[in-house]
């Protein structure tokens, strides 16, 4: 199990590099002079050149791109001039809201998902069966932005049940947190949903053809008992996988939800960045999330791992 | 042995071609995926025909109009008409992932077939995709249309760059099981060149996993399109695009519920045409995965 975790740490040496390159680059993609493209078209020259040397970018790149790195290890993401605050600090700021989403979204994708992937397995064949999977295709279709408006014209505009946009502290209480978090969770976590239920039932229908769960069966166990004691538990490896993985796309993919809800959260930070080409935060906002994505992936594989011990025999 | 490892020949996929096709056609969801498809493209190249309006033709006293039989799906705020706007933008919608697809499959061929067959290359290239992947893919492609500024041509270029690894990765470990087939090995011992050997003989036989990954990847590249548009980072406006209008659709949502249906609609039927495609061709195309899958 050692090897396995230092092998996979060691493969993530270069793919960090290459995303700190990736990174760094997207300032010096713009067309022209990132400086004055971000002071606009009112700045003086003098107002460029401060703010070129501010930014270094009047310094050789390769020298840039150590200064940057070297930043990096110092958790010195750079420095805001739109904001007036350290990028570090502005991302500080925003990790709560989006993780409440995003952990919001995955417990509605798991309370729902679990169990209409168990009844689609155990009526494997049947109309309930085929219902379910062409839902969960059609779940897999709309995408979450899309039904974030959907959700907010009917139970918003139309129902007037929930607010149609907006977000409260947790510090307000728990009812008027969630009150302005649950449409975004749900349109978020819809294709979630959808992938752990398809997971769930094609793991689910593997384990009902052993032959323990035959046993238990002649056994003369109750049907509810066998599916829900015996197969689920052993089909519950895959799965866990899958939510390990979903939550890191939950985290990535709240980026445009909370920009139609007005959620203060890191993907909103970073959109809204993108409109005043306020360069220093999307690389840091970018870097930020992508660094989290790769460790909870990383964290999945590894947990699944130590769970299976047929995961790290078959790769190594 | 040389005499038996001439005679041995790669398969013909064209022997094949009637059943295969026949087999595709017998596939529900291939049927259904294809006829959706086929329906929102034959609306997106005759819209001229099929609509009275241009898609910039502004009509003030009708803004915000409800559906009627005049205007199919509404107005928006300029009082241009929705459905002609919507047929429109399925030609930038359509026209921006398709071409996307089609790169990504190119490319991707290209990377994944050099890879699986020089093992420095390999690394070089593999931990590159792998990098490129570990970016969750919306967020890609924001930080890449941020670097370039909102363009068509851009859109595609940050598409492409998005999923253009993931088809590498696919071609690669189809190419990889080709690559140890016999065939290969007697190809090789005839004296045959690596181009020859690459592109005649394992090329056509990574097609079918690269059409199915490049199905899902159009399918995939509408919805960041339409999210890329919908934040004002893709197909600049007055271009009509399926996001372009939704974002419209959203400031108008307290008073104009058809500026967000209309749209959303034609994104749905588009992304379910093609993984109801995706699913089915990998039914046909590639029997192994889908043993694995059930």
């Amino acid at each position: 199990m050692r090897e396995y975790i230092i092998k996979r740490l060691l493969m993530l040496i270069p793919v960090l590099f290459i995303v700190s390159l990736v990174v760094f680059s997207i300032i010096h993609l713009t067309p022209g002079d990132p400086a004055a493209v971000m002071l606009g078209e009112t700045a003086t020259q003098a107002e460029i050149d401060a703010l070129r040397q501010r930014l270094g970018l009047d310094q050789p790149l390769f020298g840039q791109y150590l200064n940057w790195l070297g930043g990096l290890f110092r958790f010195d993401l750079g420095y805001s001039y739109f904001m007036r605050q350290p990028v570090a600090e502005a991302i500080r700021d925003r990790i709560v809201p989006t993780t409440s989403l995003a952990l919001l979204a995955e417990f509605f994708a798991i309370v729902t998902a679990i169990p209409l992937g168990v009844a689609a397995a155990v009526r494997r064949g049947t109309v309930t069966d085929t219902a379910l999977m062409g839902t969960s295709l059609l779940g897999m279709s709309i995408p979450s932005f899309l039904l974030g408006l959907f959700l907010v014209l009917i139970f918003a505009v139309w129902l007037r049940w929930l607010p149609v946009a907006g977000y409260a502290p947790l510090q307000a209480g728990l009812w008027p947190h969630l009150r302005y978090l649950i449409l975004p969770a749900l349109a978020l976590g819809l294709i979630q949903m959808a992938l752990i239920a398809r997971m769930t039932r094609s793991s689910m229908l593997e384990v009902l053809n052993t032959n323990y769960i035959n046993a238990a069966r002649a056994r003369g166990l109750r049907e509810w008992l066998v599916v829900y004691r015996h197969a689920l538990r052993n089909a519950f490896i895959p799965i866990l996988t899958i939510i390990g993985h979903s939550f890191g796309v939950l985290v990535a993919g709240a980026a445009v939800v909370e920009t139609i809800f007005n959620i203060p959260g890191l993907g909103q930070l970073i959109v809204n960045s993108v409109g005043r080409r306020d360069y220093t935060v999307i690389q840091g906002g970018v870097l930020f999330i992508t660094l989290i994505y790769l460790l909870i992936n990383l964290g999945t594989d590894l947990l699944y791992g130590l769970i299976d011990p047929r995961v790290r025999l078959g790769r190594r | 042995m040389a005499s038996t490892g001439l005679t041995i020949a790669p398969p013909r996929p064209s022997r094949r071609r009637g059943q295969t096709l026949r087999r595709l056609l017998g596939s529900r969801m291939i049927v259904l995926g294809g006829a959706l498809i086929t329906l929102l493209v034959l609306i997106a190249v005759f819209a001229p025909l099929i609509s009275p309006f241009g898609p910039y033709e502004m009509v003030v006293q009708q803004r915000l109009k409800p559906p009627s039989a005049l205007h199919w799906f509404g107005t928006d705020n300029f009082g241009r008409d929705l459905f002609t706007r919507i047929a429109y933008g399925a030609r930038v919608s359509l026209g921006v992932s398709f071409t996307v697809a089609l790169l990504s499959v190119a490319i991707g061929m290209l990377v994944g077939l050099y890879a699986a067959y020089f093992p420095l290359l390999d690394h070089v290239l593999m931990r590159i995709c792998d990098a490129l992947m570990a970016f969750p893919s919306i967020l890609l492609a924001i930080a890449i249309m941020a670097a370039l500024g909102p363009s068509m041509g851009n859109v595609i270029l940050a598409l492409v760059v998005v999923f253009a690894p993931s088809l590498a990765r696919t071609v690669r470990s189809a190419a990889l099981v080709v690559r140890e087939q016999t065939y290969v090995e007697a190809m090789r011992s005839l004296g045959a060149s690596s181009l020859r050997i690459i592109w005649l003989h394992i090329a056509p036989n990574t097609l079918s996993p690269a059409i199915t990954q490049g199905t899902f990847v159009f399918a995939e590249a509408i919805i960041v399109e339409a999210a890329l548009s919908f934040l004002g980072v893709g197909v600049p406006p007055p271009a009509p695009s399926w996001g372009g209008i939704l974002f419209d659709g959203k400031v108008a949502i307290f008073t104009a519920w058809w500026m967000t249906v209309g749209p959303g609609l034609f994104i749905i039927l588009a992304v379910l045409g093609l993984n109801l495609s995706g699913d089915g061709l990998r039914d046909v195309l590639d029997p192994n995965t889908v043993k694995a899958a059930k």
